[in-house]
């Protein structure tokens, strides 16, 4: 079986065609690096995506901090880990890569610096 | 009045590029002017990750990106004023602004421009109803969502495909608003091709192609918002209406080059791009006055605006030194399938190496050939498996190779 997907890593979006046989990907064709062969194998066996949002800052020249998981983690879980950024508070001084929480064994770390 | 070599209007991805390539290229004396309280621009509010896998070779969320400029303009000690905005800016580069310290007034040897391009508002989109709450641009839901905390809404119709309408289909669905459907009134969508798979089709949101808003309902707050099919010729047809109860419409509906300063200046500008006439050093019509980034024309990807505008920068930072005199001009054309193409002209001998020409097509095609000729003479010829004109396709050429007579850049469709 035959399934193409559309390469999510880079803003060329590469239309990658991923051969499918007894539940294991035996070809990738159509990426333009390696990274695509990565996703298009990834994204049959285990989709998985990066949470980006914002949590509140307290004593900072911001109110509101972005964030990321340091990581994707697994796309099933992207509402969950939201429901758990809900819950989550930073304290400036911030400056970006600083860890403010963790969800499934992923960091949670900031993506900008923002002054007490 | 104060002296300036160089002044860079707009501290957003543009200006900051260019300022840090002018000073490696020699540039002391350099100024950047922001409006806004931060440096960084919209990179600020674009808190998705997608960006800097060209500039950095990894993958960054928007504040990221700014956050590595920031620090190496930190680091060069480049002076900037935020807070600070530019009213006016004359031919002979006097620059005018207003800030909380009052009137301010300098003389710029050089300047570039890099003030960025604003949404096209409702006003500008000819759709009929009232006038109540709850219609924003794509954009400014996503300040209010990502710098102030605030959720515009609940129920959401987004009218428009391009890219910012389709991160905030996400953004909003993350926050807890149900987005019923993404208009769009061309039969494709202008934005990248990633962003309907991971920003729609991940939460099974429907992207509608070739249809409108035909009208929105409710007079203190949106209520309503009825979206009907269009024709080929984008007129909507009657009885294929539907209408979605939701209290906001977003509206992504493309981006003006912001350039109210250039004119002023009687910078010449293109009717296509919206932005100014330039050479293949970005410079304008007015000698010293440079531009790049969105004020030139709108970019997808912010790396292709930091390369432009290290450009920019290195070129200004050479004309402090030794002003260029007026060389051969060589036209560059946009032909078949082509809508623009920047830089509009070419100064062979006053080139330093190769010449990126960044241009748009018309409409998507699939296999094809991206080609660059003189009097009819092929130059270059760069094959594609397809294109599209959300995607910025690039040439890269030696100006040495020209001759007279203007350069015409076209497609050609492969059957």
């Amino acid at each position: 079986m035959n399934k193409t997907l559309i390469c999510i890593n880079c803003p060329l979006g590469c239309a990658v065609t991923v051969t499918i046989e007894r539940g294991e990907v035996t070809a990738v064709t159509g990426n333009g690096c390696q990274r695509g062969a990565a996703y298009a194998r990834q994204e049959i066996l285990a989709p998985a995506r990066m949470v980006t949002t914002t949590v509140p800052v307290t004593g900072g020249s911001l109110a509101w901090a972005p964030v990321k998981t340091a990581a994707p983690i697994p796309k099933e879980q992207v509402l969950a880990c939201m429901a758990y950024l809900r819950t989550v508070r930073a304290q400036a001084p911030l400056r970006r890569g600083d860890r403010v929480g963790e969800f499934a064994g992923t960091a949670i770390v900031v993506t900008r610096d923002i002054e007490a | 009045m104060e002296h300036r070599d160089l002044i860079v209007i707009g501290g957003g991805p543009a200006g900051l590029a260019a300022a840090l390539a002018a000073r490696e290229a020699g540039g002391e004396d350099i100024l950047i002017l922001e409006r806004d309280r931060y440096l960084g621009g919209i990179l600020n509010q674009c808190i998705h990750n997608g960006f800097g896998l060209h500039t950095f070779r990894e993958e960054l969320t928007g504040p990221e990106y700014a956050g590595r400029y920031l620090d190496q303009v930190r680091a060069a000690g480049i002076p900037q004023q935020t807070d600070t905005m530019v009213l006016s800016l004359t031919p002979d580069r006097t620059v005018t602004a207003v800030s909380p310290g009052g009137l301010r007034r300098w003389e710029a040897g050089a300047v570039i421009l890099a003030m960025g391009c604003r949404e096209r508002p409702r006003g500008a989109l000819n759709i009929p109803g009232f006038r109540p709450a709850g219609v924003y641009t794509a954009g400014t839901a996503q300040r209010l969502v990502n710098l102030e905390g605030q959720l515009p809404g609940r129920d959401v119709v987004i009218l428009g495909s391009g890219d910012i309408g389709l991160i905030m289909a996400r953004r909003m669905t993350l926050e807890g608003a149900k987005v019923h459907a993404v208009a769009e009134l061309l039969p494709y969508s202008g934005g990248l091709r990633r962003n309907i798979v991971q920003c729609l089709e991940d939460f099974g949101i429907p992207l509608l192609l070739s249809h409108t808003v035909v009208r929105i309902e409710g007079r203190a707050r949106v209520t309503a918002v009825t979206l009907a099919r269009v024709d080929d010729v984008r007129r909507p047809i009657p009885g294929t209406e539907r209408t979605y109860p939701c209290d906001t419409l977003l509206l992504s509906c493309g981006l003006l080059p912001e350039n109210e300063l250039s004119r002023g200046a009687g910078v010449a500008l293109d009717p296509v791009t919206g932005g100014p006439v330039v050479d293949q050093d970005l410079e304008t019509s007015v000698p010293g006055v440079f531009a790049c980034g969105n004020v030139l024309h709108v970019h997808d990807l912010v790396d292709f605006v930091s390369e432009e505008a290290a450009l920019a920068g290195r070129h200004a930072a050479a004309y402090l030194r030794q002003s260029r005199p007026a060389g051969r001009r060589i036209a560059v054309r946009p032909g078949a399938g082509i809508r623009y193409v920047v830089p509009q002209y070419l100064d062979p001998a006053a080139s330093d190496g190769p010449v990126t020409l960044r241009f748009r097509v018309s409409k998507p095609v699939g296999r094809c050939a991206l080609t660059a000729a003189q009097n009819g003479k092929a130059l270059l010829r760069k094959q594609r498996p397809a294109a599209a004109p959300g995607e910025m396709e690039r040439l890269t050429l030696d100006p040495a190779l020209l001759g007279e007579g203007p350069l015409t850049v076209a497609l050609e469709v492969e059957a």
